[in-house]
């Protein structure tokens, strides 16, 4: 027999992780997101503890302002696999109303997504929470670990992380502090798709192109979910082929035009592709570190 | 080189993606002094692979310009320094890692920081890697930074060099020079145990024999830096190594099954191969080797599986599944090679977490032989190993832990030292070898035991703790203590820091080293006499939450009680028996608690006492009342 792939040895190091972080934490949590990431995760978490269950929930930080494809795929694969999924809306949010459209990307961002994920931590107590991040999305990633330490206000320090040798990891924490954890960590878009590929793991059908209405805003394609995107005189809403390349909040997360309708498609557009994946994402763009300064304040 | 196959038909995409699957995986850091070009050279890679994508490329024309450091051209180094502080200051301060491939491997690179005091960042890289570029900037040759990286990079496993002397444009492209620093590196890298060590003359920011030949070092043969990395053989050897299994997780979903989850460490194991328990010894055989692709036959090297054993024997996470005829180490007491990270040193005598990949014990320190000079791997001796050092210990831990060798296996050889108060990691080790003393000295178990020895006193031993600062009635606390438990029959003895330092411990000082000794010993003393059956009253300033605790782990279960002699410094400064609050003051008295060093206050002692208003009898009846209790117990 060979070496194991480069695949394998992935697909064997997360497992690692996922079984590391149930075997040492009293309140671990999954969160999920819907997208392929997190689909990814799902799989690998499912493949940990066979022939059991994975021994803790899966969080889904709702914004109210997901995709409602992503809402239906989250509920269905709740059904399917069997896992506990909690849901948790920022209530401030709520009652202030806050909308990508009127209050823009960063407030938004900030009160239900940033501000909700601290508040379902709280809640619920967890020590550990799993996310899908990797480090080639972008530079602050390359930096963090894979058992990510965070104090009680959530706040990640990047100047003084804990030395992570081999897979010896320091999994102690003090009452109100935890460990972010990114099984995915030295995963690339590349091996992500090949996986979804070779493992077959269902994915939202907005990653593959389809007819969707569309209005172009500021060089972005924002597809019109629903009646509370706002159509103003100028906005021409087309119907075009597009898919999404990442997926989020409907208003924030641009299309691409693209015909590639099957996953053979997807990864040879990817191979061709000549913009990074998060490219298609308002929240990246203000300045080089803004995704540092969210994750500081508790963004995953 | 063609990475990305460019207008490739969508039928091809899944060949393209089988032959993606197959490349082996090469894992390197690269490493060296400050300003040597280590991020600089992997931007260039990036770069030359093309792997940068178009909106990547505008944000760094826009960074170069805004913090660059190469006038107009762009500055490689903002691709892969990621955090603003680097940025700013131009230097790299954690460890990121970076992926890329070609047609024949995939990588993933580990940058590291060059300044020595983010060495345990370096270390971090260098953990998982199994080659290292160290780069040398042609005009300044080895720097004591080349050598420290060329020692921790040997010291932690890793097996091939490329010796990278970058910036030689500078040099005018120099035979010379680049001869000249081939020889003084393997002149100090011989004795360091690198299987192959490959120099390459090269410009990370020109592209010099990076990804291409260089027609400006017409006198060099040997292959550019891409070329090396492509072909340089990855080692398959823990295929051949014994059969480690470490038990992660037990899995129990329901009353029928019973499986060991975990990764192969090394070998490889079969359905109905005989294995041996690490720590007990017994031996079954394998029944089931569970995933959720189905059953397997044989589990190998790095894979992730459930094993199901065919007998029902005693397996927890930390113990090790074992090839029967050739074991594992199972001692408590060994000597590592440790690197040190904290800003607190590591002293003798203190006790730390010791975690290696799924075991988790209490350890101490027994012994620190010595400390390596990484610029000359000179031995010197030492009282503390101090932030980035390196030094050779031996290890006591609480129970046995099950290991290799570091040299004969990374993965079971390894451990980190965690600070039980902080949580943070701060050392890391790589055993030499188990102690010989600990698998032939056994504890004598004695007939007439400790149990016996109280009772013939009607009392039930213990060692009463007094902390608290200078001056806050401590020993008149104990004392009347004393007096009292004599009046009702009770065999005590008073331990009093002041007279155990005109004793058995006048060899010692105040150093933060001498203090440490200071409370082992009193502590071993207080412990010997509560194994004779005496209730002892050990009256020290102790200062340090981490000394009481190994004060605290040397005595029985429940017979530690920590009582906190509680007095404001202002009040202890007042009553000032010995006029020493007035010496420290005026600086007279270096390492004096409370003035120029720390008073750690207990967070759970068992009696916490405010003096403060209160007579030192009724604290002391206080005190009794709480052993009273115990012995009703």
């Amino acid at each position: 027999m060979t070496s194991l792939t480069h695949l394998q040895r992935l697909e064997a190091e997360a497992i690692h992780i996922f079984r590391e972080v149930a075997a040492t934490f009293s309140r671990p949590v999954m969160l999920y997101s819907v997208g392929k990431d997190s689909s990814v995760m799902l799989h690998l978490a499912m493949k940990a503890f066979y022939p059991a269950k994975p021994p803790f929930p899966f969080l889904h930080v709702d914004t109210t302002w997901k995709f409602r494809d992503m809402i239906a795929f989250r509920d269905r694969m709740a059904a399917e696999r069997g896992f506990d999924l909690l849901v948790h809306v920022n209530p401030e949010g709520i009652e202030q109303a806050i909308s990508p459209f009127v209050h823009g990307s960063s407030v938004h961002t900030h009160v239900m997504k940033t501000v909700a994920l601290r508040q379902a931590l709280d809640k619920y107590g967890f020590d550990a929470a799993f996310g899908g991040a990797r480090r080639d999305e972008e530079k602050s990633r390359a930096k963090e670990r894979i058992f990510s330490f965070r104090n009680a206000a959530h706040a990640w320090d990047p100047k003084n992380q804990r030395p992570e040798m081999w897979k010896t990891y320091n999994t102690r924490v003090a009452p109100g502090e935890s460990i972010r954890v990114f099984p995915l960590s030295n995963w690339t878009e590349l091996d992500i798709w090949q996986y979804i590929l070779k493992e077959n793991i269902p994915i939202v059908p907005l990653y593959f192109a389809a007819p969707r209405p569309v209005v172009e805003r500021d060089g972005m394609l924002v597809m019109v979910d629903d009646d509370r995107m706002p159509i103003g005189k100028d906005d021409r809403v087309e119907e075009r082929m597009v898919r999404f390349r990442t997926l989020g909040c409907y208003p924030l997360t641009g299309a691409i035009e693209s015909d590639a309708a099957t996953l053979e498609d997807i990864v040879r557009e990817m191979l061709t592709a000549r913009t990074s994946e998060r490219q298609g994402r308002m929240i990246d763009k203000d300045e080089a570190g803004s995704m540092e300064k969210k994750k500081r304040e508790g963004y995953f | 080189m063609a990475v990305i196959p460019t207008n490739a038909p969508a039928r091809d995409v899944v060949d393209y993606l089988r032959e993606q699957e197959n490349k082996s995986l090469l894992r390197f850091l690269t490493c060296g002094s400050v300003d040597d070009g280590k991020s600089t050279l992997i931007g260039r890679l990036l770069y030359d692979t093309k792997l940068i994508f178009e909106d990547q490329l505008a944000a760094l024309e826009r960074d170069s310009r805004k913090h660059g450091t190469t006038g107009d051209d762009i500055d490689f180094a903002l691709l892969v320094d990621g955090l603003e502080a680097e940025r700013e200051q131009g230097i790299t301060i954690d460890v990121a890692y970076r992926f890329f491939a070609t047609d024949r491997r995939k990588f993933i690179v580990a940058d590291t920081p060059g300044h020595e005091e983010y060495t345990r960042n370096m270390a971090t890289g260098a953990s998982t890697a199994d080659l290292a570029v160290v780069l040398v900037d042609a005009r300044q040759g080895i720097l004591r930074q080349t050598r420290r990286h060329s020692y921790i990079a040997s010291l932690l496993g890793i097996r091939h060099i490329v010796l990278a002397v970058n910036k030689i444009d500078l040099v005018g492209y120099d035979r010379a020079v680049f001869d000249t620093i081939v020889a003084d590196f393997r002149a100090f890298a011989g004795d360091l145990g690198f299987a192959t060590i490959q120099p390459i003359p090269l410009s990370a920011r020109h592209g010099d024999n990076v990804t291409r030949r260089s027609e400006n070092t017409p006198w060099y043969n040997g292959p550019h830096l891409l070329e090396h990395l492509e072909t340089v053989p990855v080692e398959q050897a823990y295929r051949e190594k014994p059969f480690r299994f470490p038990v992660q997780y037990v899995s129990r979903p329901d009353l029928d099954f019973r499986g060991f989850a975990g990764q192969v460490a090394s070998g490889s194991v079969a359905v109905g191969d005989m294995v041996t328990v690490a720590k007990s010894g017994q031996s079954t055989r394998i029944k089931e080797i569970v995933t959720q692709d189905g059953a397997l036959d044989r589990a190998v090297e790095g894979q992730a599986v459930t094993l199901v054993l065919e007998d029902q024997l005693e397996v927890s996470r930390g113990n090790m599944l074992v090839a029967p005829d050739d074991r594992p180490n199972v001692a408590d007491q060994f000597q590592a090679h440790v690197i040190w990270f904290d800003a607190n040193p590591m002293i003798p005598g203190r006790n730390y977490i010791l975690r290696t990949e799924t075991d988790s014990v209490e350890t101490t320190v027994t012994a620190l032989k010595y400390e390596v000079d990484v610029n000359t791997f000179a031995h010197l001796a030492a009282k503390a190993l101090h932030m980035n050092g390196v030094g050779v210990c031996n290890f006591a831990t609480r129970a046995p832990l099950a290991f290799d060798s570091y040299a004969a296996n990374r993965i079971t050889g390894n451990f980190v030292l965690i600070d039980r108060m902080t949580n943070r990691t701060v050392g890391a080790g790589m055993i030499d070898f188990a102690l010989r003393r600990a698998e032939n000295v056994h504890w004598q178990a004695m007939e007439v035991d400790r149990k016996a020895r109280a009772a013939l006193k009607h009392q039930q031993a213990a060692v009463v703790w007094f902390t608290g600062l200078s001056g806050s009635g401590k020993s008149t606390v104990a004392n009347r203590l004393e007096k009292l438990l004599h009046s009702k029959g009770r065999h005590t003895y008073m331990l009093d820091g002041d007279n155990v330092r005109h004793g058995l411990n006048k060899d010692l000082g105040f150093t933060d080293e001498d203090r440490v000794e200071n409370i082992r010993r009193v502590a071993e003393v207080a412990r010997l006499m509560a194994d004779a059956g005496l209730i002892v009253l050990v009256s020290f300033i102790s200062p340090f939450r981490s000394e009481r605790q190994l004060a605290r782990d040397l005595m029985v279960d429940g017979e530690f009680i920590e009582v906190f002699v509680d007095t404001p410094i202002e009040e202890c400064a007042r009553r000032d028996p010995k006029g020493l609050y007035k010496k420290a003051m005026r600086g007279e008295l270096a390492n004096f608690t409370g003035i120029s060093s720390p008073y750690e206050a207990p967070e759970n002692p068992e009696l916490h006492l405010e003096t403060v208003g209160t007579d030192p009898d009724e604290l002391a009846i206080r005190i009794d009342t709480l052993l009273e209790s115990r012995m009703g117990s």
